[in-house]
């Protein structure tokens, strides 16, 4: 947030601008809310493999994804964001589907690590080869597992992609 | 390891039993028929203190070099928490009568190690009162530890084609982004 010139109006990013004293944000719709949503990115609690422990530190007070808004929710229905931390198995599959389902619009998926993005080396007949086989991943993170750092940067593409979305708030009309 | 004479009193009680008995760096095994695996399993529990069943699986010999008799087997690994030793059972399993009696009635804990054994290799427990699947979903064919069977199965698995046609559908579901009008994900 920066002063502005003469105005009097505080800037909380390009296009909306905050009035102090009459609590009210001025700014195209769009933007306001894209400005919300990727300041309160909240993932499902949730881990899969060995992802899930390098996801936990990324929460932890060293990187602290709360800096960001990120706050690990218990349950699916107050989160925004499924981060596929680990392997999937296709005995899971079916079990992720259904926490994704239960997550409210807008939701976004993040597919953590190798294994969550193409399979890894898991080629098998038991493991998934990608979340995106049966989810529509936003962010694919490579690394096995990912560094916390990968994670975060992969957390701030999702914060560039919602910034680029246009009037996403409904089914297609 | 010392010689724990274990081999020598199982040989005397069960000499149409036991195959054959062998010690490789230390650890005592013995080969065995399936027939009276309960039986012999019962003399190591009480006779020879074997009160602890470490390990039970299975394994399939059809690329197996070395000494066995049948394509699968059952291989116990026994240990005496008292005296401190070891015994390997291994109770061979033939291809056209693929089952084996359940230990589950002198140690519980083989239950699921039973289970598992019957999922991935398909060899039957008799006498296990819930046998089923416990690694693979409930419903899958096939059993996938054989070597017949290949790296990536040999059929895709319905319950995952279902999802994955499932997830299609409920797509329509999806925000979208109104003015590019396409996709929320992309």
């Amino acid at each position: 947030m920066e002063q502005m010139n003469n105005s009097g109006l505080v800037k909380i990013k390009d296009g909306v601008k905050f009035i102090p004293g009459a609590s009210a944000l001025v700014g195209p719709l769009n933007m306001i809310i894209n400005w919300g949503r990727t300041g309160s990115i909240w993932p499902a609690t949730f881990g899969l493999a060995c992802c899930a422990i390098e996801m936990m530190v990324a929460g932890a007070s060293t990187n602290d994804l709360d800096r960001f808004g990120v706050i690990f929710r218990a349950s699916p229905r107050q989160a925004d964001c499924l981060i596929l931390a680990g392997t999937i198995t296709k005995k899971m599959a079916p079990v992720i589907r259904r926490v994704y389902d239960q997550m409210p619009e807008p939701r976004y998926v993040l597919a953590m690590g190798s294994c969550a993005c193409s399979g890894g080396v898991f080629d098998t007949y038991a493991v998934a080869q990608g979340g995106d086989e049966f989810l529509p991943v936003d962010v694919y993170i490579p690394g096995c597992p990912p560094r916390p750092e990968a994670l975060l940067d992969g957390l701030i593409k999702l914060q560039e992609k919602i910034n680029r979305e246009q009037g996403r708030w409904s089914q297609l009309a | 390891m010392e010689s724990t004479g274990i081999v020598e009193k199982l040989r005397e009680k069960f000499p149409d039993d036991v195959l054959d008995s062998y010690e490789h760096l230390g650890q005592n095994a013995v080969l065995v028929k399936r027939d009276h695996i309960l039986d012999v399993c019962r003399f190591l529990r009480d006779e020879c203190s074997m009160n602890h069943i470490m390990c039970l699986c299975g394994v399939d010999n059809s690329k197996r070099k070395g000494i066995f008799s049948e394509r699968f087997e059952v291989v116990y690994q026994l240990y005496s928490i008292a005296e401190k030793h070891m015994l390997r059972l291994r109770a061979q399993v033939p291809e056209d009568d693929c089952s084996i009696e359940s230990i589950t009635s002198l140690w519980i804990g083989a239950d699921w190690l039973e289970r598992e054994c019957h999922d991935l290799m398909g060899i039957h427990f008799d006498n296990h009162s819930d046998l089923r699947r416990i690694l693979t979903p409930d419903d899958w064919e096939g059993h996938p530890l054989r070597k017949e069977y290949p790296l990536r199965g040999d059929r895709d698995y319905t319950g995952y084609e279902e999802l994955k046609e499932k997830s299609r559908e409920l797509s329509k579901f999806d925000f979208y982004d109104n003015q590019s009008r396409t996709s929320g994900h992309e």
